[in-house]
């Protein structure tokens, strides 16, 4: 009876880490622009490892006690994915790669380089030179 | 059930590295091909951790630990290569 429970819960896990992953790379595929492509990867496919990495810990559990090594992958997989997910951004805006035209908001990084007054309105005075 | 489950979990693991692989070969943008890269070594650590429950041996998780390792650190290296145009300043 236990032993149906806990291959059954083993099973849940494996299939829902499969389903998480297999949805995050398709969002990763499918998706328009970069910024709503990193969504896919950062979230569900880590969400997607932790379960499987969890499901092979009960199965490995089950026989001789409780083993928490497979934990120590998937602390280290939620803590570092938002990490990589950060830079990964970071690099994106200073690359200045275009969003999706539907996007609202307008951060500024994404802003041109080219100065907004015109010769005439440019901030007069003595000269900027030392 | 476990056996079936390995199965589908394989299948799904398999169809995600493709998917991957196809982002990290077309992606438009060099940003896109480290983000396809980085997920692709997730998805191997899984596939990894599957093959240890199918041949019933514990001694995997240690491969899976040190891809986890090494992928983060490269992924960090790439972006900071990408930011700054070096790696340690």
């Amino acid at each position: 009876m236990l032993d149906t429970i806990i291959e059954g819960a083993v099973a849940f896990m494996l299939i829902a880490g499969g389903a998480f992953a297999f949805i995050g790379s398709l969002g990763m595929t499918h998706l328009k622009d970069f910024y709503m492509r990193l969504h896919g990867p950062s979230k569900t496919t880590t969400l997607g490892v932790g379960c499987t990495l969890i499901g092979s810990l009960i199965y490995f559990s089950r026989e001789d006690g409780p083993i928490i090594q497979e934990l120590l992958i998937t602390i280290s997989a939620f803590i570092t994915a938002p990490v990589s997910a950060h830079m990964l951004a970071k690099s994106a805006l200073h690359h200045k790669l275009k969003p999706d035209p539907r996007t609202r908001g307008n951060p500024v990084e994404l802003e041109s380089d080219k100065p907004r007054h015109t010769i005439e309105e440019a901030p007069q005075g003595d000269s900027p030179l030392p | 059930m476990i056996d079936m489950a390995l199965w589908i979990a394989l299948a799904l693991f398999c169809a995600a590295i493709v998917l991957n692989f196809y982002r990290a070969v077309v992606g438009p943008s060099l940003p896109d091909r480290v983000l396809a890269v980085d997920t692709m070594y997730m998805n191997s650590i899984a596939l990894i951790v599957l093959f240890g429950i199918w041949v019933n041996n514990k001694d995997y998780f240690e491969a899976a630990l040190l891809i986890a390792m090494l992928g983060f650190v490269s992924t960090i290296a790439i972006c900071k290569y990408l930011l700054r145009g070096d790696i340690i300043e």
